[in-house]
């Protein structure tokens, strides 16, 4: 079409919402105040597992300053037995994880909440509230919950005929399992199991809600999705979705975690009973203890393949934690934990098991690092057994074009090979590594998502652009957004600006997550802005008085082609702009879809580990991820994006656990006793990013904010086998393990 | 218990204010003075979101009584530009995308800033152990390193 001078997919400009995050000025959720603004604050169950009898909220009542008390009472109950789904969530859940309803199923379970004219006056109140428990037996790990006479969660789910923890399966099956093992010439079978991980966002969860006396609701909240806080918070309340705007506020990362509520419905309760604007800002303890984060889990993994390195057959069972309420990612387990292999004969099979944790949040690719864990260190001790390098391995049995997956696709145009070849080349797989230092390798898949996106393109009457788009920015996406509506206009991207609407401003916009922000939203601001060009074409036409096909849109203007070419000087979009009233009014375009074809995402990565011996510390000390990216529209971002997911699986490999005493407690409730991992733990991390163009996108795109969590936890528990010569079946591999492994072994006295 | 009356500087203005005597130093910073560039993160000292600098050094506004800032100096993220100019940090971090959600952002900067005004050529460990207290989930830590290094190095060129 037309020819475009200002290139900027492909480079990285600053961010439009960078200079107020730099100077303190971005408003954060819990940075909003309202005039005759009081806090709220929760009432937390104190019991793992236990019957509410009664709630007397009456002493707090009472307490001056104490405006509204909420309990499970005011907040819509769903039948146990109906399924409301809302996307991943289902709504008979979320009422009873906000506020617990018949019973408390976990520490931290909110069990009433209170606004009041100051916080601690609200604290205050809590202390006042009489619950009656009756305290039960609880069950917090997968064994205890399955065992067989484990204590029930939920009466009402069963599993082969009888009350059980286990809320659901699933399952994956390619070929014939059994006769794929007959064929292998090696079987590796191996168990393993990680602990739950945090998210960890910094920014604690927090709202500010306001609802009129005639029932309208406006919403301050950190979020990954303002419409999915409207359409849960409306399940919640009763109150319409068109009452309710929801406005999002910057937000302080999420990774997954910030796709469900916790606080909002409760705010807008305390707000209609008071009839005052609510805040709520949790404490970091109360993020720890009752929101996230994702499972633990347990696997069994066979592989069997040929002497020459074919995998002839895969076999995984994986259960995951799905913490008090049904809905573990095992899709993501099963159903990603094969993906980057072209096998014949692929069984993989899930449990759903609920028990007295707080309810898991989605993490990053769900599922998906749990189940490659356990598959990549297999593959490993297959390299190792048949003696090929772990690499080749991966290469010979890659999936490609045409290969059908085990979760269903037959896979299009992808570049997880590209990957493997990259990092055989790179010079990192080749440098020389020193005592206790090892190499580990390994592979990661996922699924990457399409779905709803609205975006509206204007452009004012000075000649400048403003975007609309619908999904909270969490990696740089309004960047992104920017340099491609600028090189479709031809325009210097700093003529663009980019916002995220609030669900009162722009079009419906499923929430930020399954690493789908960029896929989707390029597609609808591409056809909007392709909209804008065709009028603009339009116009100039009907200025110059010739036909809108006689007119190309190149480097900013509407120029004259074909027999007339030359004819009419360039009409700039300033020139048009300007003069649009004349003809025929504002300029803008808006599109609604519900995007398709955002195809799956690969990455392997390469992890170099020194282990020191006499502490137990192991520490990464290189770092490089290959990743296919399809198209890098901002490459710092991408990069920013393959560098935080790699830390975040150093610190799910080698520290990030969820600690329980014998009362059913989380004993490290906070950042300095669940250790993420600081600026000193970590090496500079090495990126090459890898395009192969997904040809079902506009710009080329496929999801990048996910796989970089995939691969870590092996590629790292590879490289600690490499170091040590041992191989950890378990995470996370902190000193205190290494060292009883290495005591094992008598290698620190060495 | 009446509220206390303290009298203090904050980004180079004599400011006034009432707090309780358990009120934190952030408290007031975000409740009282509507200066909410600093952040909290954790409320025990670990996540760094609410750095500030008590005459000259670096500390967690959230470890601090608001009371201790009686007849001291507070700078805070709101006193890093100047006018329209941003500090050489700020426009580093963002010329390098040293930042994701930013929700670290502004403590990051501030102990970044105190880091260049005690060390003016720090080694990449140096920062590293200097900014082991200000986590960051999004960026696994490498731009802001980078973007530190290469804003030393620059005012370094700038000052010979």
């Amino acid at each position: 079409m037309s020819e475009i001078s200002n290139k900027w997919i492909g480079t990285s400009t600053i961010r439009p919402d960078g200079a107020d995050k730099v100077t303190g000025k971005a408003a954060y959720a819990a940075d909003t105040n309202m005039p005759g603004m009081i806090w709220g604050k929760v009432l937390r169950s104190p019991h793992p597992h236990a019957i509410i009898r009664s709630i007397d909220t009456s002493k707090a009542e009472a307490l001056p300053g104490v405006k509204a008390v909420v309990t499970a009472k005011d907040i819509v109950d769903f039948s146990v037995h109906t399924p409301v789904p809302l996307g991943i969530q289902d709504m008979r859940w979320m009422c009873r994880n906000v506020m617990a309803r018949e019973k408390a199923l976990f520490h931290g379970h909110p069990v009433a909440a209170v606004a009041a004219t100051s916080g601690a006056i609200a604290e205050e109140a809590c202390k006042l509230i009489e619950v009656d428990y009756e305290v039960l037996p609880w069950a917090i790990e997968i064994d205890d919950a399955i065992a067989d006479d484990a204590p029930i969660l939920h009466d009402f789910i069963e599993f082969e005929g009888k009350p059980s923890n286990i809320a659901g399966t699933l399952e994956h099956t390619l070929g014939d399992i059994d006769a794929g093992f007959d064929e292998a010439d090696v079987i590796v079978e191996r168990s393993f199991d990680t602990k739950p991980v945090h998210q960890g966002y910094i920014e604690p969860h927090a709202c500010l809600v306001n609802v009129t006396p005639d029932d309208k609701m406006t919403v301050w909240s950190s979020s990954q999705g303002q419409f999915m806080v409207r359409a849960m918070t409306a399940f919640l309340t009763g109150i319409p979705q068109s009452d309710i705007r929801a406005i999002p506020a910057e937000i302080g990362g999420g990774f997954g975690g910030k796709t469900i509520i916790y606080l909002e419905p409760v705010a807008a309760m305390l707000s209609k009973k008071s009839g005052r604007p609510v805040k709520m800002v949790m404490s970091r303890e109360e993020v720890m203890r009752a929101t996230g984060p994702t499972s633990g889990a347990k696997s069994m993994v066979k592989i069997g393949a040929k002497k020459d390195g074919t995998i002839v057959a895969a076999q995984a069972v994986h259960y995951l934690q799905a913490g008090a309420f049904p809905g573990a990612p095992i899709r993501g387990a099963c159903g990603c934990c094969f993906a980057p292999y072209d096998i014949p004969n692929v069984h993989s099979f899930g449990y759903d098991v609920v028990s007295n944790r707080s309810k898991v949040a989605a993490y990053r690719a769900p599922g998906s690092p749990i189940g490659a864990y356990a598959v990549e260190s297999v593959l490993d001790e297959v390299a190792e057994e048949i003696g090929i390098d772990p690499l080749e391995l991966r290469l010979k049995n890659a999936a490609k074009q045409g290969t059908k997956a085990a979760h269903g696709p037959v896979y299009p145009v992808m570049g997880y090979a590209e990957t493997v070849k990259a990092a055989l080349a790179h010079e990192h797989y080749k440098a020389p590594l020193g005592k206790f230092q090892g190499r580990g390798v390994a592979s990661g898949y996922w699924f990457n998502a399409g779905g709803e996106s609205s975006a509206q393109v204007n452009i004012t009457e000075d000649g400048n652009v403003v975007v609309t788009t619908g999904h909270p920015d969490i990696g740089g996406s309004r960047a992104s957004i920017a340099n491609i509506t600028a090189e479709l206009l031809g325009i210097d991207y700093r003529r663009v600006s980019v916002l995220i609407g609030d669900t009162a401003t722009i079009g419906y916009s499923n929430l930020t997550g399954g690493s789908r922000v960029l896929f989707a939203s390029a597609m609808v601001v591409t056809q909007s802005t392709e909209q804008v060009i065709e009028r603009l074409r339009g116009l100039a036409a009907k200025i110059w008085g010739i036909e809108a096909e006689a007119v190309t849109w190149s480097d900013g203007a509407a120029r004259p082609a074909g027999e007339n070419a030359g004819k009419f000087e360039p009409l700039t979009l300033k020139e048009l702009a300007a003069r649009s009233n004349e003809t025929g009014g504002p300029i803008g375009a808006g599109v609604q879809l519900n995007t398709a074809g955002a195809e799956g995402g690969f990455a392997t990565h390469v992890c170099d580990v020194e282990v020191d011996v006499d502490l137990g510390i192991v520490r990464v000390i290189r770092y490089t991820s290959f990743q296919d990216v399809g198209k890098a529209v901002h490459p710092a971002y991408v990069e920013g994006q393959m560098q935080g997911g790699a830390v975040q699986g150093i610190g799910w490999a080698l520290n990030e656990e969820y600690i329980y005493n014998k009362d059913g407690k989380v004993d490290n409730p906070g950042f300095l006793d669940y250790r993420m991992p600081v600026c000193s733990d970590v090496p500079m991390l090495d990126n090459v990013i890898i395009e192969v163009p997904n040809p079902k996108h506009p710009q080329g795109v496929r999801g990048v904010g996910e796989v970089p969590l995939v691969p870590p936890l092996a590629a790292i528990r590879n490289a600690v086998y490499n170091a040590l010569g041992i191989r950890f079946y378990s995470l996370p591999m902190s000193p205190p393990k290494v060292l009883e492994k290495l005591d094992a072994t008598k290698m620190a006295a060495e | 218990m009446a509220k206390m009356h303290i009298t203090t500087t904050i980004n180079g203005e004599p400011t006034e204010f009432l707090c309780e005597p358990y009120e934190t130093m952030l408290d007031v910073l975000r409740d009282n003075l509507g200066m909410t560039g600093s952040k909290e993160g954790c409320g025990s000292g670990d996540c760094g979101a609410c750095s500030v600098t008590l005459d000259d050094r670096l500390v967690c506004s959230c470890l601090m009584l608001a009371a201790e800032a009686e007849g001291h100096e507070i700078r805070t993220i709101e006193g890093m530009s100047e006018g329209e100019a941003l500090h050489p940090l700020q426009q580093k971090f963002l010329e390098t995308a040293a930042l994701q959600c930013g929700i670290c952002t502004p403590g990051v900067l501030v102990a970044a800033d105190a880091l260049l005004k005690k060390n003016p050529n720090p080694s990449e460990t140096e920062v590293r152990y200097w900014l082991a207290g200000n986590l960051c989930r999004c960026t696994g830590y490498d731009k802001i390193v980078r973007a530190v290094l290469e804003t030393a190095a620059d005012l370094r060129g700038a000052a010979e």
